[in-house]
This record gives structure tokens, sequence and C-alpha cells, in this order.
């Protein structure tokens, strides 16, 4: 007999989103902080993905942003450039689905084309590969003057608002747990554990690293996409090493392989960062020194320093909350 | 009847050392077969090559009426040959129960689509591979063990986790890479058992590299012994055992 389980993750996801819902339309939360909770949601993706690849299966990856660009500039070129849509046309939002999934399946692809070659030699040549597939892809979009070259693509509609980038963070996480959860995911960690004995006890390794990666990839792509209409714009800057660099110490601080740890991290390390900037700016406002937004980066790495000092398996370790866990019968 | 596994004219190089030469076996169904002989001998290295690890410069493995030799590892082991591993190879960060539960899958298909989905036949899938893996813990007394992350197992409990592990794929043929390194004497004596036990329950053949003597000569019905790469005796445990060149491997010339 089976006994009927409570989606934990879907209750716990939906009264999140009717407080943050409620509270805003009482106006206790404002504009500002939806937006940033908006980007929070939009990392917690970036975060989830990435860990899939790097915590889960062992892999390690300096390029995610890339992924994410592609998805922003697919989606954005789409959306903008060939289907000119107009958020305010009620119709236009199945569009727009069908440009962040295209997003997302091109960022796949190419995720699977260099991941291919790269993943199939064991050791760290997937590092040096993403690094430069991460430059490469910020120049290639640079130069291509129908997306705007350096000056992004611009004017693109704006349909990342709450509801779509809950939904779809939600989505994306509940994606990424249950393959996590399953045979698929308990052979990507045996991966990250022993790659030799995985492959010993007749896992697939070469197939399972490519597959972890190219779904990275994907939801990377995703993320991008969502970013690019919550901005309006996609700008090659956004997509550069030193924001790879971003998500990866989100999943370090959050705890390398868990699910949990990257969401919390996503949050904590994205209202850190604003809160910094809006703390840094009243101190200097209050004290009159002379002291700038870039000490901004200064603490923010000075944290992130304590935290791998005095917890250097991140804030969750590998450890799941029971909302992320699936409950298993006996 | 025809061997399991037949192994022929096997030479390997790493560079310009020649680590095995001319390695030929053949190994009959249902038998406990035993491979000695000094450190550096080229023992591990013949698994190595019988897994897939290594691909041999020259020569022929054929197991189960079929040439394996060019085979990548994880067909080799979807095709009914398992190992354990002289240094334990475990999933040190995961459970005992996740530690099998990965060998055991690896048989099964359901497909990435189900898993998301969690579709009636993924759980059922779920439920008969969990239940499966801790009837193979509880053979190997471990089913009190299930949810321990496997790095806080002592030392004796993994060789066990690893060897169920390696059953856990369904094998024909097992390789047992020095089982007994590091165990005490009761610890020896509850292994010799093991392994007959496990020949008997899984009918499953025992491929067997062992230092201890007490282990070889006990449980193995025949033995190789083979010193630098070469094979230098073979036969029954009573007739290796007093062999002149065996003893001259082992403890060297007399009066040397």
């Amino acid at each position: 007999m089976t006994r009927f389980k409570t989606p934990k993750l879907l209750i716990t996801a939906a009264v999140v989103y009717g407080v943050i819902q409620a509270l805003y339309s009482l106006g206790i939360i404002n504009g500002y902080i939806l937006h940033i909770i908006n980007q929070s949601l939009i990392y917690v993706i970036l975060a989830a993905s990435l860990n899939l690849i790097n915590g889960i299966t062992g892999q390690f990856s300096l390029g995610h942003m890339g992924f994410a660009g592609i998805g922003a500039y697919v989606s954005g070129t789409l959306t903008t450039l060939i289907f000119k849509l107009n958020p305010s046309i009620p119709g236009s939002y199945l569009l727009f689905i069908v440009a962040i999934l295209a997003g997302g399946l091109v960022a796949a692809l190419v995720g699977f084309l260099i991941g291919f070659p790269s993943l199939r030699l064991k050791g760290d040549y997937l590092a040096i590969v993403t690094l430069g597939f991460g430059e490469i892809i910020r120049t290639v979009f640079n130069n291509i003057e129908y997306v705007g070259g350096p000056r992004g693509l611009l004017g693109i509609p704006k349909f990342s608002n709450f509801t779509v980038i809950f939904i779809v963070t939600f989505l994306s996480v509940a994606v990424i747990r249950n393959i996590i959860q399953s045979p698929h995911g308990r052979a990507m960690l045996s991966i990250r554990e022993n790659e030799l004995a995985s492959e010993l006890v007749g896992i697939n390794t070469t197939r399972y690293k490519v597959l972890s990666f190219a779904t990275g990839a994907f939801f990377a792509g995703i993320a991008g996409g969502l970013f690019a209409h919550l901005l309006q714009l996609a700008h090659p800057t956004q997509f550069g090493f030193s924001k790879s660099v971003e998500i990866l110490i989100m999943i370090y601080a959050g705890g390398v392989g868990s699910l949990t740890g990257s969401i919390v991290a996503a949050f904590a390390l994205t209202f850190l960062s604003e809160g910094l900037r809006l703390g840094i700016r009243a101190l200097a406002d209050a004290t009159g020194l002379p002291i700038g937004g870039e000490w901004r980066m200064v603490i923010y790495a000075l944290l992130l320093i304590f935290i791998m000092l005095f917890r250097n398996e991140g804030l969750m370790g590998t450890k799941e909350s029971k909302v992320i866990l699936i409950e298993e019968a006996d | 009847m025809p061997a399991l596994m037949t192994i022929q004219g096997m030479t390997h190089y790493f560079g310009g050392l020649r680590a095995v030469s001319n390695f030929g076996c053949a190994i009959q169904e249902g038998s406990i077969y035993g491979l000695i002989g000094p450190n550096g001998s080229g023992k591990t290295t013949i698994f190595n090559l019988i897994t897939g690890i290594y691909k041999p410069t020259e020569g022929k493995i054929l197991f189960d009426e079929r040439d394996i030799t060019a085979e990548k590892p994880y067909k080799i082991v979807q095709g009914g040959v398992a190992r354990t591993f002289q240094n334990l190879r475990i999933f040190s960060n995961l459970t005992a129960l996740d530690n099998i539960r990965i060998a055991r899958q690896s048989s099964e298909k359901s497909s990435l689509a189900s898993s998301i989905l969690r579709t009636p036949g993924f759980l059922g899938e779920e439920k008969r591979i969990r239940k499966e893996s801790l009837d193979l813990l509880d053979l190997m007394h471990l089913s009190d063990r299930a949810g321990e992350m496997a790095k806080n197992l002592p030392y004796g409990e993994l060789r066990r986790l690893e060897i169920a592990r390696a059953l856990a794929t369904n094998p024909k043929l097992i390789l047992l890479d020095e089982p007994a390194a590091g165990m005490n004497p009761k610890e020896v004596e509850d292994l010799m058992s093991l392994i007959q036990r496990v020949r008997d329950q899984f009918k499953v053949t025992v491929f067997l590299i062992e230092h201890h003597m007490k282990v070889v000569m006990g449980i193995c019905e025949y033995i190789k012994v083979i010193d630098f790469g070469e094979t230098i005796a073979e036969g029954l445990p009573t007739v290796v055992g007093k062999d002149p060149k065996v003893l001259e491997a082992y403890l060297g010339k007399r009066g040397a």
C-alpha cells in the first residue's frame, strides 16, 4: 500500500509565495526589496544547477554564467527582435515561455558540445575548458552587432515578474531535487566519490557526467532568460568569469552538494551584497569618511573567508532540510 | 563444461616494463580460483586488465563466451564481472545503503523523465532496488549500518560492504583483490566462510588475489602463482604449496 506523501516542497513554496505577495500588497515590502527577492530567486536556479555539476557530480565548472548568457541572449533575441512581444498582450506569455525554454535548450546543447569531449577525460580538463568557454561566449556577444554588440541587447520586454520567477525557480529546484534523489543522482554522486569505483559498479560515468553538465547548463540558460526579462537588458559583462565565480562562491558558502545550502546562500549573499551597499553609504554619510561602494567587496570577501575558516563545509555541509528531502517508504 | 572465463596469452607493458607476461587461465564456473605471487608480481594488473581499466598489449579475454578484451569497464561489469579493490574504493560520503543501491541500479532502466515526474513505475523500481539492497546488507550483517555514512564504518565492515557492493551488480564472476588485507585472525576466519557462503548462495565464481596463505590454501580449489608477470606454478593447493619455485619466490633461495 502506498501512503500518500505530503508534497512538502510544494506546500512550503506556496506559503512563502503567499507571504511575500501579501507583504508586498500591504506595502511592508517595497518594490526595491521585491526586486532583490526576484534576483535572489534567479540566483537560486544558478546555484542549484551549478551544484548539480560541482557538488553532486564533482566536476569543476568555471563558466556557468556563460550558459546563463546564452539563455539570456537567445530568449532575449526571440522575444525582442523576432517575436517582438508586448507583455500587456495576455497571450504573449506563451511565446515568452517558448523563448525561455529555447534559451535553456540552446545552453544545454552548447553544454553537451563542450562537455562531451572534455568530460570523457578524467581530471580537471573541464575547469580549463569552461574557463575558456566563459570568456569566448562573452567576446562573441560583444561582437555580434545584431544583438547590440558591446552596448548589449536593449529593450527586452519585462516578462519576469515575481510570480513568473517564483514558479520557474520552484520548478527548477523540484526537478533538480528529483534528479538528485533518484538512481541518476546517485550515479552522479558516486562519480564525485570515486570515479573508478563508479565505473566498476557498472555506471557509464561519461554519460552521467555529460548528462549532469548539460542539465546544469539548461537551468543556467533558463535563469539567464529570466534575468534578461527582469533587467530588460542582456549585456556581455553580465556573464563573465567573475560572475561565474560568484555562483561558485554561493555553492561553497551554502555547502557543496546541498540544495538547501544553495537556496540559503543565494538569498543570503544576494541580500548581503545589497545590504552592504546601503550600509556603507549610510556609514559614509553619517561619519563623513571617504569610503566608497567598492569597500562592499572587501567586507563581502572577508565574510566569505570567515565562513571558509570556521565552517569550511559551508553553511549546510552536504545536509538537506526536510523540505528538500524526499521521504522513503520502508 | 566450458570455462566461465578464459584468458589467452595476455601480455601487458607499462612503457618498457613488462608487467604481465603471457598470462593464461581457464576458470571453471562455480570454482574458487586463487592467484598468488610476491608484491609487484603483476596480480592487480591482471585484475585491472580483466575489468578493462587497462587494455592488454597482447592477448584475449573471453568471458561467458564473449570477447571482452576491448570492452569499456562499465560494460564488462554489466556483463557480469564485479570486483573489489586492494585499497578500498568505497563511496565514503554516502550511506552504506546508497553504496549498494548505486551498484544495484546499474542494470535498471528508469528514465530521467520518470524520475523527475516520480511515476508509479519509477517508485516501484526504487522500492525494489531499496529492498534488494537492504537484503544484501542483511546478508553481510550490515543491516544496522544501512543509514550510516560509509566513512564512519570500521575497516572490517568496509571490506564486507565492498563485497556486498560487488555482489549487488549481479555478477557471475567476482574478483576479490586481497580481501584479507589488514584483517585480524578472527576476521580472516569469518572472511573465509563468507567467501564460501557467497559462492554457494549467489552461484558466483570467485577469482581471488591473496597474500594470506591460510586463506588461499584453505578455500581455493585451484591456484596459480606468478612472479615478475610470469606464471611459475599452478595446480591444486596441496601441490603448489610444496613447489620449490613457489617457496623460492616467497622465501628466497635456500642458503642464499
